[in-house]
């Protein structure tokens, strides 16, 4: 059987995300099929062909699906469900949004956020936002699966050449209406997937100090993450937010800068590949996972670290 | 207008989680249970919208053994109705909870279901959208912000890219966010007369819904720990270490 991969895209690009998602699912079976389920979508599908791991490309376009309603797109996805064994896409929020829909209707329990793929039918999974990892057999003959992409490596993006086919759209969900989107606007690279994250907690004080993370940031192309203290105190707007109510972020250097690190912080950033503390006690719970740790006032720290950054020749972007 | 919400109840957020030695799950025994944190923002929201004049009636449910009890008499007490406690022990799969629910709906129609956006034990962020699918309703997840108007909802959402508005017909489902609003805390009278409120109790099997968990549970284990880091005495030594011994900058 094969697996039949719901793309997240945004009409125009392919979600950088959905090639860790195909990852997964060609641990899963081999014979991974894309989804692309759209409007006017066509260099998505293109670039979903060019996966070298996705052996077909099934598009689905209409005016109605410009908007990613699930009530739209699951009857898609459920019509074509008889071919497959498993139905995955991310667990991001549009994942999340949607694949409930599918599997409630194909009477299927679903399998969420896994981590690892142990078998066709076996998963890794974490619950307690992280601090623990059960390992669940899905008993179910057709399978619905979300998947954390930053879990799995992102796959090839070039060199396939997938055949793409074109299926009917279905009909109009009428009840729900989309109204408007408002995207956070950034030079930055996107928290969930910037190589290197720099965040400040309550010890910042105030928002104006976050300019002291700023310079640093802009230094190392780095993303801005907050506490969920920060956020809550107005230091910073909310999409910001690392942990278990914010993002999960696994970037390959993790700056906290006065965080004491909260269980609920430590679920979104402690798979980071390097951790690094700054913080004036010495006692902070952020210490007990970081691989440098600095303590000392972030006040005088950090206008150091900048001057330590410009003295050296090259920073890794 | 009528409102249904449903509540869960979890291990208590701060309780800092221990599995069990035998891998078959988590530490429960003497811990700390209480309601789903976005199903007290689900029940918070309800509230305000009654205060507003545009709901008449909001009944509280959860499903669950007998203890479970307490999230509806603690939603009661923050101004919920009356309550329903639909009693089943052991797993329940979201799938199951969402059928449960939907013989709930088809007998007490409410115009809207609201509850929590995920629950904090098994982080499923399921049953919303489930229950939706079987009812045939329009959803709104991850809810930051819920404009009640003339038979129709206008609900800010939480996306990974920022914002999104949609607009949806009533009957309808919203799950919760944790921005949504602030939840209050029950005064010590509105406690006391949540004693006198009604809870109506049922047995699942009752419903004829079939509840028997589809995921078999292999086993339950401690996240990997992170080898113990050093202690840098300064900012200098931090910056050679991340670029000569870590090699990320």
């Amino acid at each position: 059987m094969s697996v039949l991969l719901i793309a997240e895209h945004n009409n125009k690009e392919l979600k950088a995300f959905t090639l860790n998602t195909v990852t997964a699912a060609s641990q899963i079976d081999s014979d991974v099929h894309a989804l692309v389920i759209g409007n006017s979508c066509g260099d998505v599908a293109k670039a979903t062909s060019e996966l070298p791991l996705v052996k077909k490309v099934i598009t689905v376009e209409a005016p109605h699906y410009e908007n990613f309603i699930a009530e739209n797109f699951a009857p898609v996805v459920i019509k074509l469900a008889e071919n497959y064994s498993h139905i995955v896409c991310s667990a991001n929020t549009f994942g999340k949004n949607l694949m409930p829909r599918i599997a409630a209707k194909l009477d299927t329990s679903q399998v969420s956020d896994i981590t690892k793929v142990e078998s066709a039918d076996t998963f890794v999974r974490p619950i307690y936002a992280g601090n623990a990892f059960a390992t669940v057999k899905s008993t179910d003959s057709k399978k619905c699966i979300t998947i954390r992409p930053t879990s799995f490596d992102a796959c090839e993006s070039s060199g396939g050449s997938a055949p793409i086919e074109n299926t009917d759209a279905g009909e109009e969900f009428s009840l729900t209406k989309f109204v408007k989107r408002e995207e956070i606007k950034s030079d930055r690279p996107e928290l969930g997937t910037a190589r290197v994250v720099i965040s400040g907690g309550r010890g910042m004080q105030n928002g104006d100090n976050f300019k002291l993370i700023t310079a640093i940031a802009d230094k190392l192309n780095a993303a801005i993450g907050a506490s969920r203290a920060a956020v809550d105190a107005g230091y910073i707007s909310n999409d910001h937010q690392v942990g278990q109510t914010g993002k999960v972020v696994v970037p390959d250097l993790y700056i906290a800068v006065g965080i004491s690190g909260a269980i609920q912080h430590l679920a979104g950033m402690k798979e980071s590949k390097v951790i690094v503390a700054i913080n004036k006690d010495g006692e902070a719970p952020i210490f007990s996972v970081a691989d440098y740790g600095l303590e000392a006032d972030l006040f005088e720290a950090l206008p150091q670290f900048l001057e330590e950054l410009n003295k050296l020749n090259t920073i890794q972007k | 207008m009528k409102i249904l919400v449903a509540v869960k109840r979890v291990i208590d957020y701060n309780v800092q989680i221990r599995v069990k030695e035998d891998g078959t799950g988590v530490v429960t025994d003497n811990v700390k249970m209480s309601t789903n944190p976005p199903d007290d923002n689900a029940i918070e929201e309800a509230v305000k919208i009654k205060e507003s004049g545009k709901a008449t009636e909001i009944v509280a449910v959860t499903v669950g053994e007998e203890k479970a009890q307490e999230t509806v008499r603690k939603a009661l007490a923050v101004g919920a109705d009356r309550g329903i406690h639909i009693k089943a022990d052991g797993v329940i799969e979201p799938l199951a909870v969402s059928k449960i629910l939907k013989k709930i709906v088809d007998k007490e129609k409410p115009d809207l279901v609201f509850m929590g956006k995920q629950a904090i034990d098994d982080d499923c962020n399921q049953t919303g959208q489930m229950l939706s699918a079987l009812l045939d309703w329009p959803q709104a997840t991850f809810a930051s912000k819920i404009d009640v108007k003339d038979g129709k909802l206008e609900v800010t959402r939480e996306i990974d890219e920022g914002l999104e508005t949609i607009e949806i017909n009533t009957p309808a489902l919203v799950t919760c966010d944790l921005r949504l609003n602030e939840p209050r805390y029950a005064s010590l009278p509105n406690i006391m007369k949540a004693k006198k409120k009604p809870i109506e109790q049922l047995n699942a099997s009752e419903l004829d819904v079939d509840i028997t968990p589809k995921i078999q549970q292999i086993k339950v284990e401690e996240p990997p720990k992170r080898k113990a880091g050093i202690k840098v005495s300064n900012v200098a030594e931090l910056v050679q270490k991340l670029k000569n011994e870590a090699k990320v900058i």
